[in-house]
Order: C-alpha cells, then structure tokens, then sequence
C-alpha cells in the first residue's frame, strides 16, 4: 500500500454544520470537496456549486431513442419487411402500434437513468480509501463528512489543518490512498 | 407540545425523539441482529412447501400441457388468466404507493415505500409466470419478442396480448432498478454496521459502493423523481393494457370502455389491500412501532375505501349499462352474473368489496390493526373472485346456446393458485430477512426536517 494522502476528513454531527464547513472551505478556495452525508441534504450541492447532473437528459435521450426505435420497428417489420394485406386495412395501423411504444419509451429511460446514475458517480467500486477510515462507518448512519482533497492547489496539510479545526469539527481524520 | 392534543388524534409519523442514529440502529438491527424467530421459519416451510407444489406443478406442465388445469372451450381462460390479472393488479398499490405518493409528498409514505416496492417486484414476477405457461407452448415464449428470425416470422403489433408482453417487460424491470438503486443507500447502512466480515461482503457488494457523497445524492434524487413520475404513467398504462386484453375482446362483460379505469381502480384497492395484510404483521414481529403506527394504518385504510369505492362504482355501472343498452348478450350475460352457476363468485364479490369495505367509514374500525388486516383479506379474496368472475362468467354462456359448458377447476388449478402464493410469501420473507424492510434515508431526512436540527444531536426537544 502506497501511503500517499488523499485528503482531510472532517466529522460533523449535523447538516447544517457540514453545509456551513462547505460554504466556509469554499471561501477559502478550496475547488476540490467532497461531502458526505447519511441522507440527501437540502442546499448541499447548490453550497458546493454543483448544479449539472445529466441524469434528466440522459433519460430524456433513452425516452426518445426507446420509444422511436421501437415505432420505428413497428413500422418497418408490419410495413416494409412483411406487409400483409388483411382486406386492404393499413398496413402501418399507427394508433394500434402506439402502446409497445409507450411502455418502451417508459423503460428507456429509466434503463438509461440508472446508467446515468452509476456512471455519473463512477459505481460501482466496491472499494475505496475512505472506508479505510474507522469514522467514516458512520457516514451511512448518522455523521456528516468534509473531504478536502489533497490534489486541490491549495491544500497543504498543515494549513488545510488548521483551516479545518476553525470548523469544529468532532474529528479529522488522513485519508491515505 | 403546549397545544392539546384530542385523545383520538392519530400520532406523528414517526415516534418524535427518533433521530438519525435511533433510526438507523433499530431498522437495521432487524436485518443484522434480530435472531430468527420460529414464526419466520414456519412461515418459510410453509411457503417453500407450497412453491415445491408450484415447480412441480410447472414441470407436469411442461410435460402434459395445459390440460391439466380445468380449461377447455368455451371456457379456455380461467384460473391462470386470474391469477396472472390478480397477482399484476397487486403490484400496482406498492408503485402507487412509493411513486405516487412520494410525488404528491406524503411524508408518511416513507415508513411503507421500501416493502411496498418489495411486494411490487415479487408480486409481478410471480404474475409473469402465468400468461408464459398459458401459451400453451411456454417454450416459445419469445416469439413475442420481436427479434430478426429465420421464419421471417414478426410479433403482431396490433394484439393486445403483444402490448400486454411489453407492459409487464417494462413494469418488471422498471420497478426492480427503481427498488434495488432506492435502495442503495440502506444496503451502504447496512455494509457500514454488518457485524461479520462476510455480512459486510455480501451488502458490500449489493451497495456497489455507494457513499452518500452530494453529488451521488443529487443524481439519484433526480433518477428518482423522474423514475417516480414514469412509474405512475407505468402503473396507469400496464393496468390499462390489462384491462384491454379483455376489452379488446367481442364478450358480452368484456367489450366494455369502462374497462381501464375500473381495473385500475381494482388494482390500487388489491395493492393497498395486501400492503396492509404485510405491513400489520411486519411491524408486530419485527418490532416497527416507532415507524408504523395507526397513522399508517389509517392512512392505508382510507385509501384501500376510496379506491374501493371506484370499484364498487364500476360494479354499478356495469349493471346499469347492461340495462341501459338493451343489448340482448350483454343483458342475458349480466343476469347470468347475478343468477347464473357462477353466482356465487358474484355475490362474494359484492361480500367482499362492497358491503366488506363500508366498515372502514367507521373510525374506531379503522384504528383496531386486526379489523383492518380482516378486511384487507377479505378485499383480497373478493378481488380474486371478482377477476375469476369476469373471465368465467363471460365465456361459459356466450352467444349459442349450444356451446355453453362448466368450468371445474382441477386439482393443478387450486395446487398453482397456491403455489403462487407461497412463491410470493417466500420471496418476501426472504426479503424481510435479508434486505432493509424500511427505508432508512428518507425515514432519517424525515426525522430531520420534523426535528429541524435538535433531534439530529441527542434526541432533546
């Protein structure tokens, strides 16, 4: 094992105690944070700036390609690979071919949102540095956590240390990769 | 609390003084800790006895054909059709209930979101098995599919039975990716506090490393409000294109418009009915009371009598239009109903979903657990005899006299009637045992937002 850091772990026991640590270190310029919390917090990401997930137009995508593919294929397998004439009805009886359509619109795009959301947050990956952290355990349970990632250009240990005591935080744990 | 509260108030959604930590400790306790009780086993030889009969069941089958079951013409949908109708309807009060529900904000629809979805999922698995087995040569199942052959064979578009392939594709997978990535977060719990190195294994790598990190938040809000607003628009589709398998049909009782909205609303009250038969026994033996409480159990009742109503509605309409049209099939189909061989399953029908649910009205009816759970079993034998009634009642006396027949139902019909339940029973002990029964996150936000800061730290108010 390399024991490179990775960054500073701060503990919190409340989520407006982790919203305020993350406007403060945003303040301090620090670019690269994360925060950890045991459910989803209101305000956390417009705190860190981020404001793009994607996931909406990727399932806005995979509505659109499901649904038109499957009418598209509705179409080309009644109408132009084998046609049958049924006492001259219409071959492409477009509102009957509605329904396979409209639940497959429906399924694309929740297949294309999952994918949107494990690929988005980089899952799976069953293994990662920070459940090396004895406090982190709690982070599913009832903690609030601030990373400071040592690749932000303005992390220095000991500062980024000092930084992080001003929040008063419960503890401050290394991170090592 | 300085305000008086009336005696009969129902109590706040979750026990107040639950925070984050007590929550997080005592449902997953029921997972990690709580031993194994003999009830549960029981349960669980009973159930695994019953799906033993239904794999034996499938396997004479696949050997014999479909004429082991009763069905024959003129009546050549019974039993399965009914199950399958049954069993999919079920499924449609637990999407209601987590995606609906969660769209209109109902904050006390995060203590029954989690097995809600748990009973949609094992409810329409065990509900695809019958219409596959009804083929008749269930091996060639995938001929629906339509998948470049060299038969040059397509599906036919224009079959409700085709929509029907969709729509329970699409509403199975659907409601499995919306249950298993809802529930990421609660097996991350889960893997954080497994006591054993291989419980931490297993939840580990169902959680595929989930940590709750903002953004890992923001992008599964999203997924869920969007998935929620398609899960409503699925459940409102697939019932209808259920209900369009019949109606799609020149029956007296099955050509009707009436059709999607009236099984519709038979299934949210099926749903409802049984997420009460699991919910009451669920929060008793496992210990939920600080999160299921006669809230719930109200709220769920006043549901079940509201969509009740609906149906019962559709019972009334139905008659009346039979009636009204003058239709010579229609009316002697309708008076078959009412006093023909089957009269019986109509009758029980009225029993159980119209006379059976006016007992809800009653407020003092609706806070006793063991009403409630009664009368939801009650909804759930009528909805049954209600779906055996409409497909039987339709077919045994149609338009020549001549072709009119019984339906006796065999031993192979009752033996998968049961097996069916018992692989549902099965699935969800299972689930209750291995899986979060509740969902921790959106019960610990909960507790957040109520106790706005002061429950996070110590439980002082």
């Amino acid at each position: 094992m390399s024991e490179r850091l990775l960054g500073l772990l701060a503990e919190f026991d409340d989520a407006e105690q982790l919203r305020g640590a993350v406007l403060r270190a945003r303040h301090e310029c620090y670019a690269d944070i994360e925060a950890y919390s045991p459910y989803p917090v209101d305000g956390l990401t417009e705190a860190m700036g981020v404001h793009h997930a994607h996931v909406p137009f990727w399932m806005l995508l995979g509505a659109i390609g499901g649904g038109g593919f499957t009418y598209w294929l509705e179409w080309y397998s009644a109408a132009v690979n084998y046609p049958i004439n049924i006492g001259g009805r219409p071959t492409f009886s477009w509102p009957a071919f509605l329904p396979p359509a409209l639940e497959m619109t429906l399924l694309w795009a929740v297949l294309l949102g999952v994918l949107a959301v494990l690929v988005g947050n980089r899952l799976p990956r069953v293994h990662h540095p920070l459940f090396a952290v004895r406090a982190f355990d709690r982070a599913s349970s009832d903690r609030f956590f601030l990373l400071l990632h040592a690749s932000d250009p303005n992390f220095e240990p000991r500062r980024t240390q000092e930084f992080l005591r001003t929040l008063s935080p419960l503890s401050i744990s290394e991170v090592m990769e | 609390m300085s305000a008086v509260i009336p005696s009969d108030a129902l109590p706040p959604v979750i026990e107040p003084g639950q925070n984050s930590h007590t929550i997080t400790t005592e449902i997953s306790a029921v997972t990690l800790q709580r031993p194994t009780g003999w009830l549960w086993i029981f349960g669980l030889l009973i159930s695994l006895a019953l799906s033993g009969l239904l794999f034996v069941g499938i396997c004479w089958l696949l050997y014999a054909g479909v004429g082991i079951w009763g069905l024959n013409i003129p009546v050549a949908w019974s039993f399965a059709i009914a199950n399958y109708v049954w069993w999919i309807a079920i499924g449609m009060g637990g999407t209601f209930i987590s995606a609906g529900m969660y769209l209109a904000r109902q904050p006390w629809r995060n203590s029954i979101n989690r097995f809600a979805e748990a009973m949609t999922v094992f409810a329409v698995s065990v509900s695809g098995i019958f219409p596959i087995l009804h083929l008749g040569r269930p091996w060639f199942f995938y001929w629906l599919f339509p998948y470049p052959d060299v038969m040059n064979v397509w599906p036919q578009w224009r079959s409700s039975l085709e929509w029907d392939f969709w729509a329970i594709l699409a509403y199975l997978i659907v409601s499995i990716l919306y249950w298993y990535i809802g529930m990421l977060p609660d097996l991350a719990t889960l893997r954080d506090r497994a006591p054993t190195l291989a419980k931490a294994r297993f939840y580990g790598l169902l959680a595929l490393g989930w940590r709750g990190e903002a953004r890992h938040w923001m992008r599964f809000e999203q997924f869920n409000l969007i998935t929620a607003g398609i899960a409503v628009a699925l459940v409102f589709s697939v019932h209808s294109m259920v209900a369009l398998d019949f109606s799609e049909g020149l029956v007296p009782g099955w050509h009707e418009t009436i059709f999607p909205p009236f099984f519709i609303a038979g299934a949210l009250f099926s749903g409802f009915a049984m997420v009460l038969v699991l919910g009451i026994p669920l929060r008793r033996f496992f210990g939920l009371q600080a999160f299921l409480n006669d809230r719930h159990i109200v709220n769920m009742a006043k549901m079940m009598l509201c969509a009740g109503l609906f149906v019962d509605y559709s019972y009334f309409s139905e008659i009346f239009t039979a009636f009204y049209s003058m239709d010579r099939y229609d009316l002697a189909m309708t008076l078959h109903r009412l006093y023909g061989a089957y009269a019986w399953a109509f009758w029980g029908t009225i029993l159980f979903n119209v006379l059976n649910i006016q007992l809800l009205w009653f407020a003092r009816v609706r806070r006793s657990h063991a009403a409630v759970f009664l009368i939801s079993i009650g909804v759930l034998i009528g909805m049954w005899l209600e779906r055996f009634l409409l497909i039987v009642s339709s077919l045994y006396e149609d338009f020549v006299p001549s072709a009119w027949g019984m339906f006796w139902p065999t031993f192979w019909d009752l033996a998968f009637l049961a097996g069916s339940v018992g692989l549902f029973f099965l699935m969800f002990l299972l689930f209750a045992r291995l899986l979060p029964v509740l969902s921790m996150f959106e019960l610990r936000k909960l507790a957040h937002q109520s106790g706005s800061g002061a429950v996070e730290r110590g439980g002082e108010p």
